[in-house]
């Protein structure tokens, strides 16, 4: 559990590092650093990884969105289109991030096992 | 195991990297737009005052921006240079994306964004010779040190902007279609205007009019498409007296013109593109100052195509809207005039038929001789496509748009364009000195170098002047010329010298009180220079001179309800007499009542009527029941003037034109009125049934669509507002006053204006499209026209740039 935990948050730290220097591509590579240097086991290496980022991509977008009454989320969310339903989008922008990152992850996992012989 | 354990997950890894990362069909990149970092949530926001203290290199000195609560930046500068330079840059900063997507689509590089789709567009942008009329035009800008300092200030300061943007900053419409800005150049400034060109003095119907007089003869072309309608109410008022002018005029040339059969032209631009514009003297004026008024009709669109702008230096103070890309205020006013502009409508554009020596189209016949061609090789370069070239054959007339690789059938014949949008001129010029214009010879003196898109513009001072002059370079012709295909060998058929600039028609100070101009014919027939018609309107404008022939006094409410006028005349004159003369006998219950409804109706095209949808959805069923001879396959065809379409359906009710191709037995225009009226009564009740009541304000629709294909998400419908085509407020379905100013000439100017859009370019700002409620009400912001950068009162906030040392 305790594993999982600080897989959890250097994730989520490396994320939000590299959000500002990197493209979006960054959560993939905080995922599989964690992945690379904090193993998880069976399905945790996917999920932990994919909720770090899930929740990252989630709370970021809502910060930002709210503080502008959703204006152009709402719009993305009729582009989409998605009826105008600014959680469905805030949902998917979740999935997004978190399987990029999962996937990421689990990839991390098996260079560590690789590398361990 | 290990290993491939690690390789699927490489794959895997690989895999969701390029699914995410890459943009399929019209799915953008899924990663990339919604990585709340860099994508779409970044431009979740409204503009705000964060960014103060801006550090430009290429400024001179300081500049202030005074944002008001609109987002209207009000720029104070030290000089011209860094006016521009601010100009550029802010316009940059709250309208990127759409400054490059018009001038791309005028260069005809859409492909380049959304793929094979455009293909087709593009290459008509190029054929029409849109690169090599911002070509001609750039070098004549250049050509003048003064404009050339400021087009290169302009597009310093928009460079600044792009060059300091990030990836996450950029416009949302980058990232939809994953692309970036590439910097701006004097080019594009260049573009920017023959896109306006084209808009407005692109359309013509030539080679139409030549299918028709070798289908139906000359007698039969002069009665659909006259010269002159039987009542006229020109813009340079029938009093006007030109006999003291001396003037040069050609006859018309022996020789035949060719006539050819034509199956298909281009596209032509929206034939409402027009506008209305007035101004009253103090005589006429409750205060006795001059009012001025202006409200140009165009597609509407998001981002709209004003910005509105105060462009402030020592020396001058202006304010009005700029188009973004083109540098200086358009339409407006300073302290001391205000101007605006409407569409002249002349006829500028010809088509002659080329022969070519042989299929290498390297020479084409002319006087008894040949003449070399110049090739222009146009690449267009395309989205995940194969890059197209196409080779534009030029000849001294212009470039061959139509031949055999281009709508036309022959290799060795051509249709080339001679287009007054091509000679280049320094129009840019024009509106930089009107803004600083102080009177009469200042405004007289800044038309001078405007070529092309031809336009009147109206002048008000304030020390009391009235003005109009229909600006523009005009062909001086022989009568008839250029109304049909014309010979391209002949050396008669060229154009011979253009109308001199004094003579353009103009009226100053009229003992009438007021100007006025609405698209419709610019003088009568004692012109002394050949005229023809060329689609002129012939029903904003007669409301409009009546209007301020009613009564003695005009005030600004007087203006404003002049522009939310819905007076609708054409219905007013043909209503009526088809009512009369159609058989009700023949009406069911259900078309009865409609009829009913429709005779109760005031010919106001009011939002809350039901009269305006029955009587439009009956007109739009009568014009093709009555034009259907010219709705043919492989023959392109022009149908007549609204107005002479009415004269005829009541003057000749039994004109061979009104019978019906399709049905054996012989109609008369008493039969089309009851016919197009059960066709239209079907429409609505089918319309009813889908989509509830037939209200005017429904039933029309009204929308303001994004520039990208009108993309729901970034667009605004159902919009409550009147008019229609044809009407003073000339708003149809998605089209109408893009904007609505009033100026009155007090000491300082009062000012009111609107458009129905934003000024922000960012679907995610509340900036975006705040003006469109307003608008659609008829009504107006109050323009705060700053008197000085200190005394400014009411600011959302204040921007500094600076000079970078």
């Amino acid at each position: 559990m305790r594993k999982k935990l600080l897989n959890f948050i250097i994730t989520l730290v490396l994320a939000a590092v590299f959000s500002e220097l990197l493209p979006w591509w960054g959560v993939m590579l905080a995922a599989f650093l964690s992945g690379l240097f904090i193993p998880l086991k069976r399905m945790a290496v996917f999920m932990v990884p994919f909720l770090a980022i899930a929740l990252f991509w989630i709370s970021y977008a809502y910060s930002i969105s709210s503080a502008n009454d959703f204006i152009m989320a709402k719009k993305i969310a009729v582009l989409f289109p998605l009826e105008g339903n600014v959680n469905l989008l805030l949902l998917i922008t979740g999935i997004v991030g978190g399987l990029a990152a999962g996937i990421a992850g689990v990839f991390g996992n098996q260079c560590a096992v690789l590398v361990k012989k | 195991m290990k290993f491939l354990k690690f390789v699927l997950s490489l794959l895997l890894a690989l895999g969701i990297y390029y699914g995410l990362n890459t943009k399929f069909g019209s799915i953008p990149p899924l990663g990339k737009f919604l990585d709340p970092a860099h994508g779409i949530w970044q431009n979740d926001k409204s503009e705000s005052g964060e960014t103060d203290g801006l550090e430009l290199v290429g400024l001179e000195k300081p500049v202030t921006v005074h944002y008001d609560k609109h987002l209207i930046p009000h720029v104070f500068a030290e000089n011209d240079h860094d006016l521009y330079f601010a100009q550029g840059y802010i316009t940059a900063r709250h309208r990127l994306w759409q400054m490059e997507f018009q001038t791309h689509a005028a260069a005809g590089r859409i492909s380049e964004l959304i793929g094979e789709v455009a293909i087709n567009f593009d290459r008509g942008q190029r054929r029409k010779g849109m690169v090599f009329g911002a070509e001609n035009a750039l070098k004549k800008m250049q050509e003048d040190p003064e404009t050339r300092q400021f087009i290169e200030a302009y597009r310093d300061g928009a460079n600044q902007y792009i060059a300091q943007l990030d990836p996450s900053d950029y416009p949302v419409e980058y990232k939809l279609l994953d692309y970036s800005p590439e910097p701006w150049t004097t080019k594009k400034t260049a573009l920017l205007l023959m896109y306006m060109t084209d808009m407005l003095a692109g359309g013509d119907s030539d080679l139409e009019y030549t299918n028709f007089l070798k289908k139906y003869g000359k007698e039969r072309f002069d009665l659909l498409y006259p010269d002159f309608f039987d009542t006229i109410d020109p813009v340079i008022p029938k009093e006007r007296d030109w006999s003291d002018w001396e003037v040069l005029a050609h006859d018309i040339p022996k020789g035949e013109l060719p006539l050819d059969s034509i199956s298909e032209t281009m596209e032509k631009p929206d034939p409402d593109n027009g506008s209305n514009n007035w101004a009253v003297a103090p005589e006429k004026s409750y205060s006795g100052n001059t009012i001025l008024a202006n409200d140009p009709h165009l597609g509407l669109k998001l981002p709209s195509i004003w910005y509105a702008m105060q462009l402030a230096t020592p020396e001058k103070n202006t304010f009005g809207v700029s188009l973004p890309g083109a540098l200086g205020i358009i339409i407006g006013f300073n302290n001391d005039i205000s101007w605006g502009v409407t569409n002249a409508t002349r006829d500028v554009k010809d088509w002659y038929k080329i022969e070519f020596e042989n299929e290498d189209r390297n020479a084409y016949r002319y006087d008894g001789q040949l003449k070399k061609t110049t090739k222009r090789i146009e690449e267009i370069k395309v989205r995940d496509g194969k890059t197209v070239f196409d080779t534009v054959v030029y000849t001294h007339h212009g470039p061959v748009s139509y031949d055999s690789d281009f709508k036309g059938n022959s290799q060795k014949i051509g249709y080339a364009m001679q287009w007054t949008g091509h000679i280049g001129g320094n129009n840019q010029r024009t509106f930089l000195e009107l803004n600083k214009a102080k009177d009469y010879d200042g405004y007289m003196g800044a038309l001078k170098h405007h070529v092309a898109p031809a336009q009147n513009f109206v002048f008000a001072s304030a020390t009391g002047d009235i003005a109009l002059w229909i600006q523009g370079m005009f062909p001086n012709k022989w009568e008839g010329q250029g109304k049909f295909l014309m010979d391209g060998s002949n050396p008669d058929h060229d154009w011979n010298g253009f109308i001199p600039q004094e003579h353009n028609a103009h009226i100053k100070n009229p003992e009438r009180g007021f100007v006025s101009s609405a698209n419709q014919h610019p003088v009568d027939e004692s012109y002394p220079y050949y005229v023809f018609n060329d689609g002129y309107e012939t029903y904003r404008n007669r409301v409009i001179n009546d209007f301020f022939k009613s009564k003695e006094k005009f005030d600004i409410q007087d203006f404003k309800d002049l522009h939310n006028n819905n007076y609708n005349l054409k219905a007013a004159e043909l209503l009526p007499h088809m009512i009369e003369n159609m058989d009700v006998s023949a009406l069911s219950t259900e078309e009865s009542e409609m009829l009913e409804d429709l005779k109760n109706w005031d010919f106001n095209n009011d939002i809350e009527k039901i009269g305006p949808s029955i009587w439009e959805a009956w007109w739009n069923k009568l014009v093709p029941l009555t034009w259907d001879e010219l709705k043919v396959e492989d023959l392109a065809l022009a149908n007549p003037f609204q107005y002479q379409t009415v004269h005829l359906l009541k003057n000749n009710p039994d004109d061979t034109f009104m019978d019906l191709l399709d049905t054996p037995e012989k109609e008369t225009a008493k039969d089309l009125f009851l016919l197009s009226f059960k066709q239209a009564v079907q429409d609505l009740q089918a319309w009813k049934i889908k989509n509830g009541d037939i209200d005017w304000g429904d039933y029309k629709a009204t929308f303001v669509g994004h520039l990208l294909q009108a993309l729901p998400a970034f667009s605004r419908f159902d919009l409550p507002i009147g008019g229609n085509s044809g009407i003073v407020n000339a708003t149809k379905k998605d089209h109408g006053p893009s904007w609505r100013m009033i100026v009155e000439m007090s000491s300082p100017p009062k000012a009111f204006g609107v458009y129905p859009g934003g000024q922000s370019g960012n679907p995610g700002s509340k900036y975006y499209d705040d003006f469109i409620d307003i608008w659609a009400a008829g009504n107006y912001l109050e323009l705060d026209f700053m008197q000085s950068k200190d005394q400014a009162q009411n600011v959302l906030f204040t921007q500094e740039l600076n000079p970078k040392p």
